[in-house]
């Protein structure tokens, strides 16, 4: 989280910057913006998410519509999941490829086609209206994001960046019971992954059932000028508190997810990340997207390394670049790494020699000249609650 | 016994020859939630401005500077089981360790409390 890809340089701010100065957050630069790393603390805010809910300003990532007849099929040519067979009000998580087979970003892809009703004046049929698909990336990739999708989506469909959007994530097992006393009836039939649009009084909302804490959840797009008034509603709920950048690293982490531009880089492919979910099986087979060649080949012949997670013995954490060891030989990396307030123990993401990443293997992390006793653990650290329906 | 701060927040209390040495309240609020705590073993030689430990809190790891030369004599093994005392009671139960004073002309330049209050203060 400390470094940010450095396209912009001036720091700017987010529609809800006023309102987390009043909830008194501690404002630091992140991702060209200045957004809050804590309020009350790390390790509270961290609890209260994994116990009530949590809400997270998420602004700073990049809301994008591309929409078109061709938007389906254009996308696929740049990220490896099924996207045609993504039905309308489903989301998936999926990885924007390099040729090279390294990842330029991770982000979540809707499939946001609306349905028309029917009108009976016109004497039409309710139908689905323009293929429309709603991308949610990386804060700090968003410019090089765009970039890429302007050069390679075909002219006939329309790149839209939606930067009067502000985003608002909800965290937490009690995050529908607090939304849903916000506004009824709405995220009702929701599932994980599951993404509708509701008009709030005025407000036109797109709520989807999705996070970044391994909890259940939901991120809301606003429109900027709303965002405070949506923000202050939700935190009127006695289950909502406002949460910072260092919690959503810890949560995240503990959840098992991969930060891009540590735990994924250009330099890694999706074979190697252990994120082969997020290439869906036939289209992993039959190519036709960009860096196909590249992961085919390394699916073929097996990585040379893995993302792994590693539970560390003690309580020093290691932390992202430590070393890691199998006896006196160098077998790997910490790509993130830290102090799991879930489980009171240092844990960490690393990629390690392949032949060493079976669950339990023993291997030593160095730290400040020290070596530490770690061990592979399967990720998630702490099972994940998404709601997948009763 | 008089209490001493330097610019990188630390805390000392000078008793005869041996100095007391630990963090400001103003330090650990500024690192948040303490959760480990690496010292210096008895007998370590430090060197004033020189790494003697360091705090680990949930989202980064920080050096303590050795405030002043000397020899380490204690460390404060309460910290091990609960690096949070560093939190809850920086300038009394959570401090690091004692240490000889071999220059006494090094606590020269050092703050007294009111200077180091409106030193705070500036920042």
């Amino acid at each position: 989280m400390s470094e940010d890809n450095e396209t912009i340089d001036e720091i700017q701010t987010l529609p809800l910057d006023a309102w987390h100065r009043r909830k008194g957050a501690r404002m630091v630069p992140f991702a060209g913006y200045e957004m809050p790393i804590q309020y009350e603390g790390i390790v509270a805010e961290h609890n209260w998410t994994r116990e009530q809910a949590g809400l997270f300003d998420v602004s700073h990532m990049g809301q994008l519509m591309v929409t078109g007849d061709k938007a389906a099929e254009e996308l696929e040519k740049l990220l490896p999941g099924a996207i045609a067979s993504l039905k309308p009000g489903r989301t998936r998580y999926s990885l924007l490829m390099a040729e090279d087979g390294g990842i330029l970003d991770d982000l979540m892809v809707t499939n946001a086609t609306p349905w028309i009703e029917a009108d009976e004046e016109a004497g039409t049929e309710g139908h689905w209206g323009d293929p429309a698909y709603y991308l949610v990336v990386n804060g700090a990739m968003k410019w090089d994001d765009i970039g890429h999708l302007r050069e390679h989506l075909d002219d006939d469909v329309t790149l839209t960046h939606m930067d009067e959007h502000a985003l608002i994530a909800l965290q937490g097992p009690n995050a529908a019971t607090a939304l849903n006393r916000v506004m009824r009836n709405v995220i009702d039939d929701m599932v994980f992954m599951d993404s509708v649009t509701h008009d709030f009084g005025e407000w036109p909302l797109r709520i989807t059932r999705s996070g970044y804490t391994g909890e259940d959840g939901f991120e809301i797009s606003v429109p900027a000028e709303h965002a405070e008034s949506l923000a202050d509603r939700l935190c009127a709920e006695i289950e909502v508190r406002p949460i910072g950048l260092g919690a959503r690293d810890s949560l995240r982490l503990e959840a098992g997810l991969p930060l891009y531009g540590h735990d994924i880089t250009e330099a890694t492919d999706p074979v190697s990340a252990d994120l082969l979910f997020a290439l869906t099986k036939k289209r992993r087979e039959e190519g036709g997207w960009m860096g196909h060649e590249a992961v085919a080949k390394v699916l073929a012949e097996g990585p040379k390394q893995k993302r792994v997670g590693l539970e560390i013995e003690g309580r020093m954490p290691a932390r992202e670049g430590a070393l890691v060891y199998s006896g006196d030989s160098q077998v790997g990396r910490v790509t993130s790494g830290g102090f799991s307030p879930t489980l009171e123990r240092p844990i960490a993401m690393a990629y390690i020699d392949t032949e060493l990443t079976q669950e339990g293997t023993e291997l030593e992390v160095e730290v400040r000249n020290k070596r530490l006793s770690a061990k592979v653990a399967t990720m998630p650290f702490v099972p994940n609650r998404y709601y997948r329906g009763k | 016994m008089a209490r001493y701060f330097t610019d990188e927040h630390e805390w000392i209390d000078l008793e005869g020859d041996t100095a007391t040495v630990g963090i400001t309240d103003y330090a650990q609020g500024q690192l948040g939630d303490i959760v480990f705590v690496e010292l210096p073993d008895v007998g370590t030689m430090v060197e004033k401005g020189k790494d003697a430990a360091v705090v680990e809190s949930v989202k980064a790891a920080s050096d303590v500077y050795a405030p002043l030369s000397g020899e380490v004599v204690e460390v404060n093994d309460g910290l091990e089981d609960d690096p949070a005392l560093v939190n809850s009671s920086p300038e009394e139960d959570g401090w690091f360790f004692k240490m000889t004073v071999s220059d006494k002309s090094e606590l020269e330049g050092l703050m007294d409390d009111k200077a180091y209050k409106s030193f705070c203060d500036g920042l």
